[in-house]
């Protein structure tokens, strides 16, 4: 029976969908309130189809109930609890309902949050959304239906993907998708102030808040997915510049520079044009993505079934946002008034500078992701286009930009003093030297590079911090007067400083691991010793162990540094009997910043294991580095201006101001 | 400044970035793409030795040789079949008579000097590349298993 209701449920919401694009849409062309007042109801009544159709699926995975094909495919009554849950979303099916939910849930917050946006504008951008909700609806209901029966009944599920039983799925999946589905609410809000033809200053503010929220889950999603990759595939990587990873990669920074330019819209009224066509490419490159994994094009892990009508269908989806959104931008955007002026060196020029760099980069990153596509379809030969050209192309577009990063906040809007802010900076520029001279004396090996780009993150570190200085007066007045300065700083720019922080504590961490990372790989017997650098591994026993659902078979290796004991690291192999498939746990250890990763293969029959050792120094600066601009992110979030709210526009507050003389 | 100039400059600052990129772009392309390529064209002599490319294949069965840390085996496409030595730890899917790519480069000799080898991730999915390669050579089809996968013969001890 949940089967059939969730069905119903997701069929019903599909109707709201459909109702919720008609009738506020036309209620804002006939200036009708009733009709666009309808939009919050029925956003509401979405959502709440939505998820019940979303906890019917995850109550069937739950139970085990493998009369559906997608909990038969997916599932297995011994998995863990948790397993049953996140398979959930675990399958392409199921993600393309949390994708949905996601979508509806951010349509209920904008009835939420909502309740000051001009009715116009709210009618308008929820009559958005409901369009990109019936579409997905319509995608899930024709081509992915989750509640599909399957007769007869198998007795027991054939499990989940092994490599997906993991704490990472209940955490990577939710967060990417509320950063991918979280800019369809700038998109909205994009198409909307195109249809109005209107756009100001509050706009901006209505949209800063939303995509700053979708840009810090990304963020953290992001990171969540390279630390499960890290540890889960058992070589190591963090980032293996897989069209995958590309897809979310190229959402987030076209999210970035959306955060950027929103901010001269919001202070200067100026980049209006630019802002709504960033909103608008962000949002399309979060479809790209959506249809890279999903359209089963690509192979990889997270292409979960291939089926040519689903590919179709997510293409047709695709092009008529993408083309639709660049279509009505192409013709309204001449109305939209130009802003404020600058001079090219000042805060604007320099986010103007920001937002070229990362723009130019997502399409980098857009070229050698559709690249091998592309030349398969039109000359047959198949290629990979692999980490050297993303290291070369991306790093080359990045560079310039991280230099540039400390400059930004210290230039002063509409016209800059350069010399000004190096001055400023010199000390910074002055200690991230000395951090370079340091490093080069005290490292051997790597690269010749690799001081001066330690030297570059630890500048990008002290010059944040110098923005917060400079704040405060530090160093021009009293301690007590730039602490209480200090206090009194906005927290956006609290969260900028960090944000950019973060970013340098990331650059570190790679440029650390890339560099100084030591590995070997040895084949040893028990007792054998493998040396990584001061320090030593031995392998004391091996031992089989039995999961809920798999059997181990474990090395346990006891870790010496100088001859100093410092406990043990496990690696680990699973069998998965219910696929017939193994996975490799990889042992970690971490020593401050740094960690040591132990991955081990299958037991040769002379009792030889291969093991791969590998000393990754600060390898965990670059996942925190992206905690740390998400927390940037999340600061700037709590700001006093974005919590007491934006102005009204000012043509409603005439009515305001009318209003009590009628 | 007049707003023409202000502009102006924008405009150039971003054509300048634009030219940077699609600089970078054609170079990189141009030096690091890796072709892809079966037995069958390797055997025709269609590769040259020493530079960078993908092999595809099916392990051969009985091929798989490992001493130390070193494995050698063997990819074939049902044609031709070219000898792959490869140091370090194979992916947990590497199996014989499974799907297989290796990345790397072809030695003098006629060896295939691989850096990295990827195996499938599930038993549903083969790379795709070489289930276009076996669907030519009319090893495989859509929708049906690999060959050999599932057989015990080709499982390996202990797995």
């Amino acid at each position: 029976m949940i089967a059939e209701i969730g069905q119903y449920a997701l069929a019903l919401a599909f109707a709201l969908a459909l109702a919720q694009v008609i009738l506020p849409g036309w209620g804002a062309t006939r200036g009708d309130a009733v009709l666009m007042g309808s939009a919050g109801p029925i956003a509401l009544a979405l959502f709440g189809f939505v998820a019940f159709a979303f906890g019917a699926l995850v109550q069937l995975y739950v139970t085990s109930d493998f009369t559906v094909v997608n909990v038969v495919e997916n599932s297995h009554s011994q998995m863990p609890l948790i397993y049953r849950v996140t398979s959930t979303w675990g399958n392409h099916e199921g993600s393309m309902l949390l994708w949905v939910f996601v979508l509806a849930i951010f349509g209920a917050l904008v009835v939420v949050f909502g309740a000051n946006l001009p009715d116009r504008l709210k009618a308008l951008v929820l009559s958005v959304q409901g369009a990109v909700a019936s579409a997905f609806l319509s995608f899930i209901l024709f081509t992915s239906n989750p509640f599909a029966r399957i007769v007869p009944p198998p007795a027991e599920g054939r499990s989940l993907n092994p490599i997906l039983q993991d704490p990472g799925l209940a955490i990577h999946p939710p967060l990417l998708y509320l950063g991918y589905v979280g800019l369809s609410i700038s998109f909205s809000f994009a198409i909307a102030a195109l249809i109005e033809g209107r756009i100001d200053a509050a706009w901006a503010r209505w949209v800063r808040p939303w995509t700053l929220a979708a840009w810090v889950f990304l963020t953290l999603g992001i990171a969540v997915g390279s630390y499960w990759a890290y540890y889960e595939l058992g070589w190591g990587g963090w980032w293996f510049w897989d069209p995958v990873e590309n897809a979310s990669l190229m959402p987030w920074l076209a999210a970035t520079a959306l955060l950027h330019s929103a901010v001269v819209m919001e202070k200067r009224d100026a980049l209006k044009v630019w802002t709504i066509l960033l909103a608008i490419l962000a949002f399309s490159l979060s479809l790209v993505g959506t249809f890279l994994v999903r359209s089963g094009v690509l192979t990889s892990v997270h292409a979960f079934a291939t089926d040519p009508a689903r590919g179709v269908f997510i293409l047709g989806i695709l092009t008529f946002f993408i083309a639709g959104g660049l279509a009505l931008f192409a013709f309204r955007a001449s109305e939209l008034k130009q802003g404020g002026l600058f001079a090219p060196i000042s805060r604007e020029g320099a986010l103007v500078f920001n937002n070229l760099f990362l723009t130019a980069a997502a399409a980098a990153v857009l070229v050698g992701t559709l690249y091998p596509l592309a030349l398969e379809a039109f000359t047959g030969a198949k290629i990979t286009v692999g980490p050297p050209y993303f290291n070369l192309v991306f790093g080359g577009l990045m560079l310039p930009l991280i230099f540039a990063m400390p400059f930004g906040p210290l230039l002063a809007w509409k016209r800059g003093d350069i010399l000004g802010a190096a001055q400023r900076l010199m000390l910074a520029a002055g200690l991230a030297i000395v951090a370079a001279v340091v490093t080069a004396a005290a490292t051997t090996g790597g690269p010749v590079l690799a001081p001066l780009a330690v030297g570059l993150a630890a500048f990008i570190m002290l010059g944040a911090l110098t923005d917060l200085a400079e704040r405060a007066g530090l160093g021009r007045v009293g301690a007590k007067v730039a602490l209480a300065r200090l206090a009194g700083v906005p927290r956006s720019a609290y969260g900028t400083a960090i944000a950019h922080f973060g970013v340098g504590v990331c650059l570190l961490g790679i440029v650390c691991e890339t560099s100084w990372s030591l590995e070997k790989i040895a084949a040893v017997k028990l007792g054998d010793t493998i040396t990584i650098g001061s320090r030593t591994l031995t392998l004391d026993r091996l031992e089989n162990r039995t999961g809920p659902n798999f059997r181990a078979r474990t090395a346990v290796f006891s870790i010496r540094d100088g001859g100093v004991p410092e406990g043990t690291v496990e690696a680990s192999r699973r069998t998965f009997a219910a696929r017939q498939m193994a996975t490799t746990e990889a042992g970690l250890r971490t020593f401050g910043f740094s960690q040591l990763y132990v991955s081990m293969a299958e037991e040769a029959a002379d009792g030889h294991v291969s093991v791969r050792a590998t000393f990754k120094p600060f390898v965990t600066l670059i996942w925190l580095g992206a905690v740390v601009m998400a927390l940037g992110g999340v600061l700037s979030l709590a700001d006093r201006r974005l919590r007491v709210g934006a102005p009204r526009p000012a043509a409603k507050k005439q009515r305001q101001a009318v209003a009590p003389a009628e | 400044m007049t707003r023409k100039q202000r502009r102006l400059i924008l405009i150039g600052a971003g054509l300048g970035v634009l030219a940077l990129a699609a600089g970078l772009i054609l170079s990189a392309l141009n030096d690091t793409i890796v072709f892809f390529r079966t037995p069958t064209e390797v055997a025709q002599k269609q590769v040259t030795p020493g530079a960078r490319l993908r092999l595809g294949g099916l392990v051969e069965t009985g091929s798989v040789v490992k001493a130390g840390t070193l494995t050698t085996f063997s990819i074939t496409d049902g044609n031709a079949a070219v000898k792959v030595a490869y140091q370090g730890i194979l992916p947990d899917l590497f199996r014989e008579g499974q799907g297989v790519v290796a990345e790397g480069a072809l030695q003098p000799d006629g060896q295939f000097k691989a850096d990295s080898v990827l195996a499938k991730h599930d038993e549903k999915y083969m790379p795709r590349e070489v289930a276009d390669a076996l669907k030519q050579q009319g090893l495989w089809k859509d929708g049906a298993p690999a060959p050999g996968a599932a057989s015990p013969s080709t499982r390996q001890p202990g797995s």
